[in-house]
């Protein structure tokens, strides 16, 4: 078999062609990890073999990956989770004993006592009502019931899981789903996969990317015309804009939802990424069993959560979980069906969501040096955003709204005509095109806010505030110089 | 990283990996298809497995091997499509990627194996079959599964041979479950399709479009907590693969520790290596539990009244068929369930057997089957092969 062979031929005679294949998947693009990541990787590639650029090493700001930036893990979650998977070391006695106390209880909710072993596909019990509770603690005594926790690969598979769900009909009566613009590039993908259609709805990036019920409105019902729009999308922490909404906004969208008769889907993955002054994470749940039971008993919501930001990081775990609020029961039933296929989520990062939702107490030994560790990540995290939004102001050509929440900047940039034209020419959007030439130019990869969605006209970027502090300033200082070089030249 | 605690090959394969990941750090995210140097690692393992060659651009590691079948479904399912795309896939089978083809919009084609042959698969049947679905959907993909789940059968190079001429004159995708393929106990030897297209030569090995998949859920390994997978792709259109690419990578990334799992899995210790020896004596007792219980759940299944086990030579479980009464059969009827279901429940509510009953998986009409376990400690096996026979005699005798 050749290496050409190997690789596929195309053309007459394959039973899998660009024509024959599914349509939805054509549709499918997922910016985060699209072309011009592709390139990064292969400027890391031509650095290794020692072709010569202006920089030593390509800066990943493309991803919200902490770890890969930096960040250190949490001590005793790797202890733990050290602990769970060799658990020979827990005759050792340079593991804490309140490591040791939480491994053997989730070894011992493990089949055969190890990690190894399938779960339920819910997800482990023990865990889920771990979860329950702490959802209960951080939403003032308001009441979780661990059946309606779903444990899940990431975030991003229990929100893919509702929306297949959710997803129905044809023609007029197809369903339509609600998603910011800007959007984490996910919902639009899981979307076009599925043959869904995008509803979208603007947030205000003159009042700091807030989200406005009277734009909900005008979405809805442009979109009734073509559609038939089940369910409305929040992100709160946003991503890519990082607003975090008052208490009052929540309430607004919770009564339209209601209203309007719609499924709630609320992402709430950055939910303890809160800088801005003044700014404070209100859940989903919480405003909504505040606002009683005329809501809480009747609006159909699921929340969602992982261990993939927040001060943990740790993406490559692959940990989180779905609260679902009000659910038909025969509905249920069929999403437990659902779940069963992917049969279960990894217990490793079961194991970790465990420990997220059930930290060091006050009483422990781990205590001290695990609140030291955590408050240290979000002090940086909060500097950092501050930082970004000074610098980047203070670039002419570059507006940035204030960084309240999550991990990212999504400044506007102002473009030359000729700019824009000379994107054109080579077909590309003028964002991606001045990224991909900051990319080739300083070995910084960001991503085009044409992956994420715009206002017409406008260009945006997306940079993750994660590297290290001194890291970030050089950063930000190269993309200062790059964007004055960039407006220069086609001026 | 600095303890004498363990030995130095784990801490310099754990450097290794540690610096193969961003960062340092095992919770970082990874390149869409896993991380490059474990990707390389899989490939290698395919060419020292096969004798031919393996690209890692061909190769997505996954959360488990489903997360990857569904991925190469998707590419060619379309509920929208009509007339339906169709898969054929083999009857018995295991219900996973049935649900994921029914949920994609696919249409099930059946082919029967032929259990009298030890479950074998009969390319006459797979004609017939492709004819069946002839205006009732458009038959795009062949999916099998070898060795066999839940019938333990192993193919010939000869099956799969005619299998792959088959699909190459039909013009089907194949579609090739092979996460079974480190439990083989009896003499054959398992060989894998990716092998045998290869080894066939042009034009077949230039033409045939082959989805190979594999796990670190079963094997010697048995990690299904983890998620860990991957697939092959052999002759894919490269304009398909871009969205192959796209597809994984909204995904993200599989479980980290899990993409470390299969690097061992695929390169594990060598001899001469401080854990080699340990490494060996733990695998070879898992075999010899393996070969054990399959024997015994052999023997002693066949050895009950109305009860016949085809001969496995692979596979972690027993298909035994059962021939049941015909006051249970309408005892079962009158209770409105399956009869098999009816005595899996009464296995399980007098013996405390957990068994999954033939009509999970697809069976003849008028044919009954259960499907057991032998992945479990002699002593279990022992246990269970017990008490099956105290509550067969007793079920036998009650509805006789």
């Amino acid at each position: 078999m050749s290496q050409p062979a190997l690789n596929g031929v195309s053309g007459p005679g394959k039973v899998l062609t660009l024509d024959s294949m599914n349509p939805n998947v054509k549709r499918v693009d997922y910016a985060v990890r699209g072309p011009l990541v592709q390139r990064a990787v292969q400027i890391e590639k031509e650095l290794e073999q020692g072709v010569k650029k202006p920089f030593t090493e390509v800066i990943k700001a493309n991803i919200g990956d902490a770890h890969a930036m930096g960040q250190k893990p949490i001590t005793f979650f790797r202890q733990v989770l050290a602990l769970c998977s060799y658990p020979d070391l827990l005759e050792d006695d340079k593991f804490p004993e309140d490591a040791k106390k939480r491994a053997r209880r989730i070894l011992g909710a493990c089949g055969g006592q190890s990690i190894g072993a399938y779960s339920a596909s819910q997800g482990i019990e023990c865990i889920r009502q771990d979860v329950a509770r702490y959802i209960e603690r951080r939403d003032g005594g308001i009441a979780s019931n661990p059946d309606t926790i779903y444990l899940s690969t990431g975030a991003s598979d229990a929100i893919v899981t509702m929306l297949k769900l959710l997803v129905s009909g044809a023609g007029r009566d197809r369903t339509g789903v609600m998603i910011p613009i800007p959007q984490y590039p996910l919902y639009s993908a899981a979307l076009a996969d599925l043959g869904a259609v995008q509803v979208n709805y603007y947030l205000d990036e003159d009042r700091c990317w807030s989200l406005d019920v009277k734009e909900l409105r005008r979405s809805l019902h442009a979109a009734r015309e073509h559609c038939s729009p089940r369910v409305l999308c929040i992100i709160n922490p946003g991503n890519p804009t990082g607003q975090v909404q008052n208490r009052q906004c929540i309430e607004d969208v919770i009564r339209f939802a209601k209203e309007e008769h719609l499924f709630l889907m609320a992402d709430e993955v950055y939910q303890d990424n809160v800088y801005a002054e003044g700014c404070e994470f209100h859940s989903f749940k919480k405003v909504l069993f505040e606002m009683g039971p005329e809501y809480s008993s009747t609006v159909e919501m699921a929340s969602f959560h992982s261990t993939s930001k927040c001060y943990m990081g740790e993406c490559g775990f692959r940990g989180g979980y779905m609260e679902v609020i009000n659910m038909d029961p025969e509905v249920k039933a069929q999403l437990i069906k659902l779940v069963s296929v992917r049969l279960c989520p990894p217990v490793p990062g079961q194991a970790l969501l465990d420990l997220v939702v059930n930290p060091p107490q006050p009483d422990e030994p781990s205590y001290t040096s695990f609140m030291k560790e955590r408050t240290a990540v979000l002090a940086a995290l909060a500097e950092k955003a501050r930082l970004t939004q000074e610098i980047f102001n203070a670039v002419p050509g570059i507006t940035c709204n204030p960084v309240q929440g999550a991990m990212y900047t999504f400044p506007c940039i102002t473009l030359p005509q000729k700019a824009i034209a000379k994107a054109k020419e080579e077909g590309q959007i003028a964002d991606a095109f001045y990224c991909m030439r900051l990319l080739e130019e300083e070995g910084i990869c960001l991503v085009p806010g044409s992956g994420f969605g715009q206002r017409e006209g406008t260009f945006h970027f997306r940079m993750t505030i994660l590297p290290p502090t001194e890291k970030l300033k050089i950063v930000l200082q190269k993309i200062r110089e790059f964007h004055l070089r960039f407006t220069q030249e086609f001026s | 990283m600095n303890s004498n605690k363990l030995p130095v090959d784990v801490r310099q394969r754990a450097q290794w990996l540690l610096g193969s990941c961003a960062g340092g750090s095992v919770g970082s995210y990874t390149a869409a298809a896993g991380i490059p140097n474990i990707v390389n690692s899989v490939s290698e393992f395919i060419r020292r497995r096969d004798g031919a060659p393996s690209y890692p651009e061909n190769i997505y590691i996954s959360p488990g091997s489903q997360w990857s079948i569904t991925n190469i479904l998707k590419l060619m399912l379309n509920s929208k499509a009509s007339p339906r795309t169709g898969v054929l896939i083999p009857v018995p089978c295991h219900s996973t990627t049935i649900l994921s083809i029914v949920d994609l919009g696919g249409a099930i084609v059946p082919y029967y194996l032929s259990e009298n042959l030890g479950w074998e698969l009969q390319v006459a049947e797979l004609h017939r079959a492709l004819e069946s679905a002839k205006g009732v959907c458009k038959p795009t993909a062949l999916y099998v599964i070898n060795p066999g789940n839940p019938t333990g059968h192993l193919q010939t190079r000869k099956s799969i041979q005619a299998v792959i001429q088959f699909v190459a004159e039909k013009k089907l995708f194949l579609l090739a479950d092979e996460v079974y393929q480190d439990y083989v106990h009896g003499e054959n030897e398992f060989v894998s399709y990716k092998r045998v297209l290869a080894e066939m030569g042009p034009p077949f090995s230039e033409t045939v479009e082959l989805a190979s998949f594999h796990s670190v859920s079963k094997g010697v390994m048995g990690e299904c907590g983890l998620r860990g997978g991957y697939v092959e792709l052999v002759n894919v259109d490269p304009a398909v693969m871009k969205h192959v690419y796209t597809l994984f990578s909204k995904d993200t990334c599989a479980p980290v520790l899990a993409q470390i799992a299969l690097n061992v899995m695929v390169n594990p210790p060598r001899r001469g290596d401080p854990s080699h020896r340990l490494y060996t004596v733990e695998t070879e007792h898992i075999k010899t539990t393996l070969l054990h219980n399959a024997r015994r759940a052999y023997e002693v299944t066949n050895s009950l009244p109305g009860v016949c086990c085809q001969p496995m030579d692979g596979g972690a479980f027993i298909f035994p068929r059962l021939a049941l009464p015909p006051k249970a059969i309408q005892k079962a009827k009158e209770a409105g369930t399956e009869p098999d279901i009816f005595y899996c429940n009464r296995l399980l509510e007098d013996a405390g057997i957990l068994t999954a009953p033939g009509c999970q998986f697809g069976q003849r009409e008028g044919t009954y089957h259960v499907r057991f376990c032998i992945l479990v400690p002699v002593a279990t096996m022992e246990e269970l092969l017990r008490r099956l026979t105290s509550f067969h005699t007793q079920f036998m005798a009650e509805f006789s």
